[in-house]
């Protein structure tokens, strides 16, 4: 405190540590949160569904994803990250997850959707397991904040199969 | 700034910034909204650098009490030479 230079670096030292603690209790608020999500999937149509060139199986399906993410939503929250995946079990892999479209929900506004899509990314297998199989479509979400701890949930649908024959 | 006068910066250096963080935290989770805690919690740091690291007069007001140099001279620094010097003396 014996100079301007020394009482100014003091100052904003002490305003950048309060400031982390603020950011701190920012993200510990965030368990306040009380979270009540829901979604529907469904499965339109198969387009088409194929053996590639490399010999492995693929799909590819017409889906309708409607979800209402709101209460995700707090004070601290950047965006929500959401994906949709297929998920399987082969002889190979007791757990095969694909995944099949994802969204970054900027707002409050925008979490609340129903999007009529063809699946975003390949629907392809590690060889030719697909024939019939029954699957679960799973819609996973990443609620990121801007300051602190990200919190990552998921929301299971079971009951879906493929077709039995190449189409 | 006098002796005084930096604790009382000190002090309320860390006063004003703590009450303005909570009072930014307060609004901010009111009102829903990050960017207000934020753009308070700045401002509050401005007012507090403006009130405290310059040095205003009330900073000033202990004054510190040099000794005053016609004082000084009246007791001067006792000599440690004396024996060298008297020796010196008896020579000549």
């Amino acid at each position: 405190m014996h100079s301007f230079v020394y009482r100014a670096n003091a100052l904003l030292t002490f305003a950048v540590m309060v400031l982390a603690f603020m950011c701190a209790m920012a993200s510990l608020s965030d368990n306040l949160n009380s979270l009540s999500p829901s979604a529907q999937l469904q499965v339109l149509n198969v387009n088409w569904f194929q053996k590639s060139t490399q010999g492995n199986d693929e799909v590819s399906m017409t889906l309708n994803i409607s979800a209402n993410l709101q209460s995700l939503f707090t004070w601290n929250t950047k965006q929500v990250f959401a994906f949709l995946t297929a998920e399987y079990e082969t002889p190979k892999n007791s757990l095969n997850q694909v995944s099949l479209w994802d969204g970054i929900i900027p707002s409050k506004e925008h979490a609340k959707f129903s999007i009529h899509t063809t699946n975003k990314y390949r629907f392809t297998d590690q060889g030719c397991n697909l024939l019939g199989k029954q699957y679960n479509l799973t819609l996973h979400w990443h609620v990121m904040p801007k300051t602190g701890k990200m919190f990552a949930d998921k929301l299971v649908m079971t009951g879906f199969r493929l077709p039995e024959e190449y189409r | 700034m006098d002796w005084q006068g930096q604790k009382l910066a000190e002090q309320l250096m860390q006063i004003l910034l703590l009450a303005f963080a909570v009072v930014a935290f307060a609004t901010g989770y009111a009102f829903g909204s990050f960017q207000t805690m934020l753009l308070t919690y700045t401002s509050g740091v401005v007012v507090t650098a403006l009130i405290t690291v310059p040095n205003w007069p009330f900073f000033n007001r202990h004054h510190l009490k040099w000794l005053d140099p016609s004082e000084a001279e009246k007791h001067p620094k006792p000599q440690t030479a004396n024996s060298s010097s008297r020796k010196k003396a008896s020579k000549k």
